[in-house]
């Protein structure tokens, strides 16, 4: 057992005691106070899982201004709950049902930074990746990209035979010396966000649309006066 | 080869296993004081210390694997703290952000 693994082990055990007490305080202040612990706690995490952009943001967004909005609300609308504390079961059973779903899918991965997963060997996303930033506009790998183009079209017949890949990453249009992007996509952001990530992409922005509609709804016609609250 | 393995997992997990247990044990003390605090500056205390204590686990974490650009983040989680802190307290005394 590594030592890093027994430290993420402790900080996700701290992590859910952040959690159960946010859900558990009664004193609003208190519980926004947490939710910004638990943003930073969160951040430990990411940071030692090596996803330090996603930390920055947790902290940033988490930590920083949600932890304002909350307290902004809570001059609003003051700092106690109010005790109406009804389990509503069938929203609690899906909600553990699609964590298990969530937990069952997740039985698939590849372990942990291996490097044989198909993010690092599959040879349409590790090649033409590193292609694409080499043959950018005026760099020195314009030659080497060709010398390199040429290998892995040799090494693509071989790796796809079947045409399925082919049809959900954009149309091949032919010509032996582009790969599936070139053309359609000249800048290497836009190449990586749209092209090779599109689903991702595609799914934060549902993401985002659905947050959204949600407050949407929420905030619709609600301009009642707000209730004056003592805080501290 | 074995026995440098096995060393070299002792050289980078001894320190990172006590240091990052040491923090943690003092997130663990801020953490309950967060929870149960008297008064709600406590837990304002609370939470700032703990973003300290998460700036040093991000300068640890880039010492013990050898990145000092870690040390930046650091700096830039230091800030962050510093800022959300006034601007709470700044809310909770002036009702506002002005």
């Amino acid at each position: 057992m590594s030592g890093i693994l027994i430290i993420d082990l402790v900080l996700l055990a701290l992590v859910l005691i952040t959690a159960v007490a946010t859900v558990e305080s009664r004193n609003l202040f208190a519980a926004a106070v947490i939710s910004s612990i638990y943003s930073l706690l969160m951040a430990c995490f990411w940071t030692s899982m090596d996803a330090v952009d996603v930390a920055y943001t947790e902290a940033a967004v988490g930590a920083g201004i949600s932890t304002i909005l909350l307290i902004g609300t809570l001059v609003l609308t003051g700092t106690r709950e109010t005790v109406r504390r009804i389990v509503h079961w069938p929203a609690l059973l899906l909600c553990m049902a699609v964590g298990g779903v969530l937990i069952y899918g997740t039985l698939d991965m590849p372990a942990f930074g291996d490097p044989h997963a198909p993010a690092h060997e599959h040879p349409l996303y590790a090649g033409y990746t590193k292609q694409d930033i080499r043959k950018a506009p005026g760099s020195k790998g314009a030659e080497a990209y060709e010398a390199s183009l040429t290998a892995a079209r040799d090494g693509e017949h071989e790796a796809h035979g079947e045409d399925t890949e082919h049809s959900e990453h954009g149309e091949h249009n032919g010509n032996a010396h582009q790969d599936y992007f070139h053309g359609h996509v000249p800048n290497q952001v836009t190449s990586i966000i749209v092209a090779y990530r599109g689903f991702d992409t595609m799914f934060e922005t549902c993401v985002i649309f659905c947050a959204g509609v949600g407050m949407i709804v929420l905030l619709r016609g609600r301009r009642g006066n707000p209730m004056k609250g003592g805080l501290l | 080869m074995m026995l440098a393995q096995a060393e070299s997992m002792l050289h980078t997990d001894i320190p990172t296993l006590v240091g990052g247990l040491a923090l943690l044990f003092g997130i663990m003390l801020l953490l309950v004081r967060a929870i149960a605090g008297p008064t709600n500056y406590d837990r304002i205390l609370a939470m700032n210390a703990i973003g300290t204590k998460t700036a040093l686990f991000v300068a640890l974490l880039g010492f013990i694997t050898e990145r000092p650009a870690f040390l930046d983040i650091a700096l830039a989680y230091a800030i962050l703290n510093f800022v959300g802190t006034i601007a709470i307290l700044k809310f909770i005394r002036h009702r506002r952000l002005g």
